[in-house]
């Protein structure tokens, strides 16, 4: 019998303003614990609650770029629960009327077939400020525990899914888009390790057709590899749960990701009530149109629109569009390469992926790290369709590029690379080939064309790799053929 | 020198009559020989309070001076100031040293004021004695049997008996204006956002709101000239010009209309309160004023609304107070759940702990409708009773409390009964209106009897000219207590 899975996210996104989104301490990762937590942060007594307008301003970002509605009037509430690492007894957060209402988000998701994927569109249900809670340091101290308050304060952005997820392939896709996105607009720097960017999978299973299944919560997944994991166990757990005649309890799970299992941290009978109501401390937060106006007017063209045009436009693959926007740095670099060879879109493409993105994680760098500029790429690429060097003469140059740098026409003249273009010159080779291999060359008229091989073999050596080949293809059949 | 008003005591300053140092000396003298007697400072610095004289005095030497530059001034200990103990009345901060200045207190240090020590009040301002204080009650110049009121009962004690020029208040319910009645002095709670309420200690956040208490509505005014002004800091704080609170004091009251809400003379006032109110409602006809019968029709619901707003705001408020960072932890518990339940049980007094269970229980899953929700609907009701009552009428005037001064001990295990007395000052706050006390007599026990006046938004100035005019006819305000000889 068949299962469906049904995957919901919700995203922890990190906002990269300065200060802290409700007192001015500095958001550096990193520092000695303690140390960026001023009074407001450390909850003493009589301090309040200042909104950072950048953190409003990142939120309305995100929001245009999902198509969302930007709530005119939203509200802050208190979430009061306690805990060592929450320094007021409450996290100020929104709950009855967020920032961001509902907006939408198109994946691309990969099948088994490489190269191949498919479109989906994800329904956002909201996205919504909060503050982040400190660190509870359990290892560093013999039976006590540390609290680090560096992180008390720092701007969240929670972007909320509706659970429209099939599969743990498209969670995945979802949350890398997501990831893209808010990197592309820049409003989270997405640096998964240090926590940056989180995701929580409510996950259910159910018979096609039938209602939602009871959904468990895996918390805190902070890389894609985990989620895919994570998502997997606990849907093959429910599915085998069910399947021996069990039931699937509300309830709140934790991933080991060295076991790769999945383990329930509190049922649902243990939740708190948070007894949310408005800040008092907090007005609530008014947004004119003007402000959303004037956000959206500083957007770049998002991912999306890229790749539509670079399909519709330049004629390229859905799965070559898809790679290229897969940040806007490298976004900008294909479009930068285009520029100066505005005819090749697939040419560049095809380089930006191959030599380009292989030779970056050979050396474990991104694309803003890359020693060949676009214009340095871009001219040589140029040299490539102009037909004064070869496929193979330009590896020669991009490996000369990436270790030396210089200029790709310097690099060609100097090195001699420049491809044969002189077809009297290329015809004499020929002949001189033809009438040096009798014995071949009559099998080949006797229709052994295997033997075609040997002779541009032959023929490229002669011409040392810089006849053109398809000039060079070109003759040896004409002269072969009598 | 101890029955002078702020103006007169700047001026004997400027005119080196008397310098910072032998002022505050002077003050400092009387708490050591008195405090034992009222309890209306929980502590004193003396160090720090010549410090900042000697620095008066220079001041005043290069003449940089303000109104109440070396004036010595009591702060409520829920202000905090930078290297005093602020304890906000509890064993929860009883070893609290504040690291940062409140913005008033900011305010006063700026103006070259001089804190003269922090003052006794119930237990995070939640009472109407002072009996809940961790730092024992306080004691009624008056009367010593009496309570002063609360929860600024420290300040107000200590302004009626000498201990100090002029003191700050806070008033979330009344807490300025009631123990001003029982004191016989005069208190303002302004237009909630007037004064920053960044490094005051939160009990109820909406309805928290500082203000001054001193001898006259001329020396209020002086005080409120350096509290109030914008503080971005507190987003509650309203961004406006500065005024001058003094302008309007000599403005005659001709023509001025009086509302009296039926509401606030029916069952419940006392037989002594309410002909002193009357008279002065007399006194202020031959000012010129005209009388208008309003009505305040939801303001009987100000009791109930307000149990459950402030508590669960309260309850939210004080969950900082855990242990873990700073304040009172239990010296013995057995884990985090039992670190944090032992910590608050010994930190926190009973109406403390009473007001955290109702505000809890206000906001709880199922409640929250019936109660935090339906009493903010009311609230806003009781604010358009208001609106509607100021197209009548200028001020609104009745008296502050219902009775004067009740006995030590006498309310103290019935709740209800103590949250009575604070009937007629709890709407005020709930609008977010301006309200004030001033001495109009005294009950047949000879204890003091407050007149309320309410404004409209903002009308603090003409608040103060209303009460100035009645203290140029009257002298309830100059009465001093016996017993308060150093």
């Amino acid at each position: 019998m068949q299962w469906e899975i049904v995957i919901g996210l919700e995203v922890h996104a990190q906002l990269s303003t300065n200060s802290k989104i409700f007192s001015g301490a500095s958001t550096t990762f990193g520092a000695e614990p303690n140390t960026q937590a001023c009074a407001v942060d450390l909850a003493l007594p009589g301090v309040l609650p200042v909104l950072n307008r950048g953190a409003v301003e990142r939120a309305i970002r995100f929001g245009l770029a999902v198509g969302a509605h930007i709530a005119q009037r939203s509200e802050f509430s208190r979430k009061n629960y306690f805990y060592p690492d929450l320094p007021k007894g409450y996290q100020i957060s929104q709950f009855d009327l967020p920032i961001i209402g509902q907006g939408s988000l198109t994946i691309q998701v990969p099948t088994t077939t490489a190269g191949k994927t498919y479109k989906k569109v994800v329904r956002l249900t909201r996205a919504h400020l909060e503050e982040d809670a400190g660190k509870s340091l359990h290892e560093d101290f013999q039976g006590m525990t540390g609290i680090d308050l560096n992180r008390a304060g720092t701007p969240l952005l929670e972007i909320v899914s509706e659970p429209d997820m099939r599969s743990a392939a498209e969670a995945v896709s979802y949350a890398k888009m997501l990831h893209t996105l808010v990197r592309w607009i820049g409003i989270c720097d997405g640096n998964m390790q240090e926590g940056s960017f989180r995701c929580d999978a409510n996950v259910s299973v159910r018979r096609p057709g039938a209602e939602l299944g009871t959904r468990r919560e895996i918390k805190n997944l902070n890389s894609f590899r985990f989620l895919q994991q994570a998502i997997e166990y606990e849907a093959q757990w429910q599915i085998d749960t069910l399947e021996d005649g069990g039931t699937i309890h509300q309830a709140t799970v934790l991933f080991n990701s060295d076991k790769g299992e999945t383990r329930a941290m509190r049922s649902k009978e243990d939740a708190h009530d948070y007894r949310y109501f408005p800040d008092p401390d907090l007005l609530p937060l008014a947004i004119d149109n003007e402000l959303i106006e004037q956000i959206r007017g500083t957007l770049p063209e998002l991912p999306l629109s890229k790749q539509a045009r670079y399909v519709t436009d330049l004629g390229l693959s859905d799965y070559d569009a898809d790679t290229l926007t897969s940040s806007r740095e490298m976004a900008d670099f294909f479009e930068t390469t285009l520029n100066e060879v505005p005819k090749e879109a697939k040419l560049c493409a095809n380089w930006l992926m191959g030599d380009v993105s292989a030779s970056l994680n050979r050396e474990d760098r991104d694309i803003t790290q890359c020693p060949i500029s676009p214009q340095q790429l871009g001219g040589m690429l140029k040299r490539i369709a102009d037909g004064t060097i070869s496929n193979s003469a330009a590896k020669e140059v991009f490996k000369i590029l990436w270790s030396e740098g210089g200029d790709p026409d310097t690099i060609i003249e100097t090195k001699g690379l420049k491809q044969m273009s002189d077809i009297g010159a290329m015809e004499a080779m020929v002949d001189e080939i033809i009438a040096a291999n009798p014995t071949q060359v009559a099998e080949y008229r006797s229709g052994k064309e295997k033997v075609f091989g040997f002779f541009v073999g032959l023929a490229m050596k002669a011409s040392k790799g810089k006849a053109n080949p398809a000039q060079m293809n070109e003759i040896l059949k004409r002269k072969l053929a009598g | 020198m101890l029955n002078s008003s702020l103006q007169q005591l700047g001026a004997a300053l400027r005119s080196k009559k008397i310098s910072s140092v032998e002022l505050t000396q002077l003050y400092l003298d009387r708490i050591a020989t008195l405090n034992s007697k009222f309890n209306a400072y929980i502590t004193v610095n003396e160090e720090m309070s010549l410090a900042q004289a000697r620095a008066a005095d220079v001041k005043l030497v290069q003449s940089e001076t303000n109104a109440l530059t070396g004036i010595p001034i009591a702060q409520k200990d829920i202000f905090c100031a930078l290297g005093w103990r602020t304890t906000c009345g509890s064993k929860m901060l009883s070893d609290f040293i504040a690291p940062y200045d409140a913005h008033v207190i900011e305010q006063f240090n700026s103006a070259g004021a001089v804190n003269i020590g922090k003052t006794n009040m119930d237990e995070f301002a939640m009472g109407s004695s002072n009996e809940t204080s961790y730092f024992g009650t306080v004691k009624n110049p008056w009367n010593h049997k009496a309570v002063p009121g609360g929860s600024s009962g420290g300040s107000a004690a200590a302004v009626s008996a000498r201990l100090c020029a002029a003191a700050t208040g806070t008033d979330t319910g009344g807490s300025i204006r009631q123990p001003a009645a029982l004191c016989g002095i005069s208190g303002l709670k302004p237009t909630y956002g007037v004064v920053s309420r960044y490094g005051m200690i939160a009990f109820a956040s909406s309805l928290d709101q500082a203000g001054p208490m001193a001898h006259s509505a001329e020396d209020l005014a002086l005080m409120l000239n350096v509290m109030a002004g914008f503080d971005e800091r507190d987003s509650t704080s309203l961004q406006r010009e500065s005024e001058d609170y003094t302008r309007d004091l000599n403005k005659p009251l001709n023509g001025l209309r009086i509302g009296l809400p039926k509401e606030f003379f029916a069952a419940g006032l006392s037989a002594d309160v309410a002909p002193a109110i009357e008279a002065s409602i007399a006194e202020y006809k031959k000012l010129g004023a005209s009388v208008v019968d309003i009505s305040l029709p939801n303001s009987r619901l100000s009791i109930p609304v307000y149990y459950v707003l402030a508590p669960a705001e309260a309850s939210s408020n004080l969950s900082r107070y855990d242990g873990v960072r700073y304040g009172y932890r239990a010296s013995e518990y057995t884990n985090l759940a039992d670190m944090y339940e032992k910590s608050r049980a010994q930190g926190f007094g009973e109406e403390v702990k009473r007001r955290i269970m109702i505000g809890t229980y206000v906001l709880s899953h199922g409640y929250y409708d019936a109660y935090y929700l339906q009493a903010q609907k009311i609230r806003r009701l009781i604010a358009q009773d208001f609106d509607e009552a100021f197209k009548q009428c200028d001020v609104i005037m009745g008296p502050t409390t219902p009775t004067t001064a009740f006995n030590l001990g006498e309310k103290n295990d019935d709740p209800v009964q103590m949250y009575l007395s604070d009937i007629y000052t709890i709407a005020v706050n709930l609008a977010g209106l301006p309200g004030m006390s001033i001495p109009a007599g005294f009950g047949g026990n000879d204890l003091p009897i407050g007149l309320q006046i309410i404004g409209n938004y903002f009308d603090e100035a003409r608040m103060l000219n209303v009460a100035h005019q009645y203290q140029q006819v009257t002298d309830w305000h100059t009465r001093t207590p016996q017993h308060i000889e150093g």
